[in-house]
């Protein structure tokens, strides 16, 4: 069991998300940080997928009555449990009523916390994910409040690492590689070439919806009529005013903006740990070299075990 | 189906574009339904996600499972299969509405924009029979062609911050309603009592792709119901 006894800026209950169901307008949600909630998951040994708490920008404090393992993993929120700091990327015991506290961050957008076990809510589709939008999945749909309890799950797949055990830090990329997007060609060279050698800034507009950036306005193209149609996770749309906004993990499903660009798989981890005011750029890949980078970020995750 | 080409286009590292037409057409949507019929019934090696829109899919993998030649060859050999598909029967769905007043806030900009009253306005839209293109921007967002042409109206040049759940919007040539609170920049003429989006009934969603929908005027009472 959890005792929520404060619950952070906005914390919610995150798996990996439900793909599966864009034919209902349903986007997948899950972690914002997926590869963080995995390696956390994989220190405490549960199955990648078991739900853990994403907390972001702030974290909160939360009360174990009868122990736990745990790892925090992502973003460094300055743990302690009790007077002991806790590093994150780290296995660590808490005891029968421990308590463990969290602040603001350190470093980026999202800490997460994992117990072995995982997080036990009602699915909805499948998935523990809250999908704060419609309200659907987590608990209750909604992020975390004072008082509330959370039941501690049977999902542990193997034993725990040992231990504080050092591990492999995934630090989050301010350059977010792009692969061309169904729209790119109508955008004119001086539009692309403005995209891709200028600063972007995230504004206070960033959720788990998508991420509204300024910089340098990106021209809309000419004599483009767009007709609604799906759209990728980590598409970057450039709606009439000529900022960007990148669509993240509740995005909605179908879209009438022109997109530009599309961020690779392997740097999405790296949008979840965007913070308002942080300045990005986007650098040109093509398919194979976004493959390759998929497939090496996904042998570092697996040499975890 | 001859003469209709499918384009395919990368939309992202593991997503994949199939478009039948730049514009919407009935055809284009026959083939889109049509398409994930098939897909439904007939999933592809690594295809875990599918978005339709008016003329198009975009179906998702996983990059660590498959590509983007190899979805498209996958593609290539169902499409063959298209003209065989059987869609399910179209279903008819009323939604009542309670047009203009609070739940309809644009319904005087829009009737005067077109030099009609409310009341025609509202009439108008609930006189036809529309049919659910696919569903897409949020859980259980219909959108619906076949609004009369006099209807057709421009978005908001802004969109709204929040729009309430169950608010009825024309957008274009288009209709739908809001099953959540969200972002939205349809004109508002309305809006239904009734829940689009239903997490505790099967189906969950109000309207399914292909289904024929009419809108029923109902007073603010009925309304409060």
């Amino acid at each position: 069991m959890i005792l929520v006894e404060s619950p952070g800026l906005f914390t919610t209950v995150q798996d990996l998300g439900r793909p599966g169901f864009g034919p209902m307008g349903v986007s997948p949600s899950g972690a914002a940080d997926a590869v963080a909630l995995r390696v956390g998951n994989r220190l405490v040994g549960n199955s990648e997928n078991a739900a853990g708490l994403e907390m972001t920008l702030s974290g909160g404090t939360f009360v174990f009555p009868e122990g736990a393992f745990a790892a925090l993993a992502g973003a460094d929120f300055g743990a302690a449990l009790g007077e002991a700091e806790v590093s994150p990327w780290t296995l660590f015991r808490i005891p029968p009523g421990g308590k463990l506290r969290t602040g603001h961050t350190r470093t980026g957008a999202r800490c997460y916390l994992c117990i072995r076990g995982g997080i036990d809510v009602k699915p909805f589709l499948g998935s523990a994910s809250t999908h704060v939008l419609s309200g659907l999945g987590g608990l209750e749909g909604r992020a975390l409040r004072k008082g509330d309890v959370l039941r501690i799950g049977n999902l542990a797949a193997t034993e725990p690492r040992p231990e504080g055990a050092a591990l492999p830090v995934f630090l989050p990329r301010k350059t977010l590689r792009v692969t061309d997007a169904p729209q790119s060609g109508w955008f004119s060279e001086a539009s692309r070439s403005i995209f891709y050698s200028s600063a972007f800034r995230v504004t206070e507009e960033a959720n788990r919806m998508g991420l509204r950036l300024e910089g340098p306005a990106i021209a809309a193209p000419a004599g483009g009529n767009m007709v609604t149609e799906g759209v990728a996770l980590g598409a970057v749309q450039i709606p009439a005013g000529g900022q960007p906004i990148i669509l993240f993990v509740e995005q909605q499903t179908t879209g009438g903006y022109p997109k530009i660009a599309s961020v690779i798989a392997a740097d999405m981890s790296s949008v979840g740990q965007l913070r308002p005011r942080d300045e990005i750029r986007f650098e040109r890949v093509d398919l194979t070299t976004a493959r390759a980078l998929l497939r090496e970020q996904e042998e570092a995750i697996r040499a975890i075990h | 189906m001859a003469g209709l080409t499918a384009r395919f286009q990368p939309a992202s590292d593991q997503s994949l574009l199939i478009s039948f037409a730049q514009r919407v057409s009935a055809l284009a949507s026959l083939r889109v339904r049509r398409l994930l019929r098939l897909l439904e019934t007939n999933p592809l090696p690594g295809v875990v996600n599918l978005h339709p829109g008016y003329c198009s899919v975009l179906v998702r993998f996983d990059a660590l499972v498959t590509r983007h030649g190899d979805v498209e060859a996958s593609l290539r050999r169902h499409l063959e299969n298209l003209d065989d598909v059987r869609l399910p029967e179209p279903r008819d769905v009323e939604i009542p509405v309670c047009y203009g007043g609070e739940f309809g806030i644009d319904l005087g900009e829009v009737a005067g924009m077109h030099g009609m009253t409310p009341a025609q306005v509202a009439a108008g839209h609930s006189s036809v029979v529309y049919t659910v293109d696919f569903l897409g921007f949020a859980p259980g967002f219909g959108y619906l062609s076949g609004l009369p042409d006099e209807l057709a109206t421009p978005r908001l040049p802004v969109p709204r911050r929040s729009v309430p759940a169950g608010s009825v919007g024309i957008a274009g040539s288009q209709t739908g309603v809001y099953p959540f609170a969200t972002a939205g920049g349809w004109r508002l003429i309305g809006r239904t009592p009734v829940a689009m989006f239903r997490p505790d009934q099967e189906p969950m969603s109000l309207l399914a792709i292909g289904d024929r929908v009419r809108f029923r005027p109902i007073s603010a009472a009925e309304f409060a119901g």
